[in-house]
């Protein structure tokens, strides 16, 4: 006791010893090192892609509920909807996941031109895809066939109430997946940005893997949607 | 699962697992080849039959996607068990949400 002379001062720490390599610039303080935060960042990205799973399958299961309820009326809906432009929509969708993949190897092999070039094909695809769906958009407004007071489609009185809520269904399973796309849009010129400035390499290649996560999986959204709005017409009850 | 080389232990290197570029390709003829097949099985009337190809083939899609272009094939376990979970979590809220609506008699199923 005696030998312990109260200064009223915190205990210094101990200065750590300098470290002969420094930590990479991307290397976040609470992390051991950039395996560990890859691994943190995957996880963390695969807890929100649950959130959007249980998001798009809570719509995707109330629109279960009334195809059962009004099989015809879906069926007749079905119908409604360009199914070639659809089909194609669904092409260009997979062709922007292969680039998306592409733009992720392209990081892990530190090839910083074949990311931005990569991410650009990604981008372009996208944008198809989004116009080719503002297209049918306009038809489909054009045609009465938005819910509300616009509607006014009714080559089927007596089937055309529950029509209207298979387009209610349309439009919001849709217009979601097409914010989806249009904020992946903007995430990608984020990237090809931070490529071109060459942030991305095989030691840090995470944020681009997280980035095709997100891309990917509005690609598994739009693969469910396809036979849900497009293709019900082959079946009768 | 590669838990061969990223399994329970601790593995605190960066690990990069490139995958070869012809299995991405592959990947991209089987979804490609997906689209068609689920376009042709909606213009044949299978009966009740439309609706299950339809998810089925949706199903395998999407596992390609997440297995592959997602990299869950390559990914830790405790990534895998989000992911599983996940989609039980769905088939909870499908399965009791239809325990209930399609036991309702004076419903209009």
């Amino acid at each position: 006791m005696s030998d312990v002379t109260y200064t009223g001062q915190t205990p210094v720490p101990p200065v750590p010893e300098v470290e002969e390599h420094p930590h990479h610039p991307f290397l976040q303080h609470h992390f051991e090192d950039l395996g560990q935060q890859h691994e943190a960042s995957t996880l963390g990205m695969w807890c929100f892609l649950t959130t959007e799973i249980l998001f798009f399958g809570g719509i995707m299961l109330a629109y279960w509920i009334y195809r059962l309820a009004y099989p015809d009326a879906w069926s007749v809906a079905s119908t409604l909807q360009n199914t070639t432009l659809g089909a194609t929509n669904t092409i260009v969708l997979i062709m922007s996941s292969l680039t998306m993949a592409l733009a992720v190897r392209e990081a892990q092999l530190g090839r910083r031109l074949g990311i931005v070039a990569m991410l650009f094909l990604t981008l372009i695809f996208g944008s198809c895809f989004l116009g080719i769906k503002m297209y049918e958009y306009h038809a489909h407004w054009q045609e009465g066939l938005f819910p509300g007071s616009a509607w006014h489609w009714n080559e089927n009185p007596e089937l055309a109430p529950k029509i209207q809520l298979f387009m209610t269904f349309y439009w919001g399973m849709t217009g979601l997946h097409a914010l989806h796309m249009i904020i992946g849009a903007g995430l990608l010129l984020w990237f090809m940005w931070r490529a071109w400035k060459d942030q991305f390499g095989p030691e840090y290649y995470g944020p681009v893997e997280i980035m095709g996560l997100y891309w990917h999986f509005v690609d598994i959204v739009w693969i469910f949607l396809f036979p849900f709005l497009y293709l019900i017409h082959g079946h009768k009850h | 699962m590669d838990s061969a080389t990223h399994g329970t232990a601790p593995d605190h290197t960066p690990h990069v697992h490139v995958t070869p570029l012809w299995v991405y390709f592959v990947v991209f003829a089987a979804l490609a080849a997906g689209t068609i097949l689920t376009y042709l099985a909606s213009t044949v009337d299978l009966g009740w039959a439309n609706t299950p190809v339809a998810l089925v083939i949706a199903c395998v899609k999407g596992s390609l996607v997440i297995l592959y272009f997602m990299h869950a094939i390559h990914s830790t376990r405790l990534t895998w068990v989000v992911i599983l979970g996940s989609f039980l979590w769905l088939g909870v809220l499908f399965v009791l949400t239809f325990a209930d609506y399609l036991t309702r008699s004076w419903a209009i199923y």
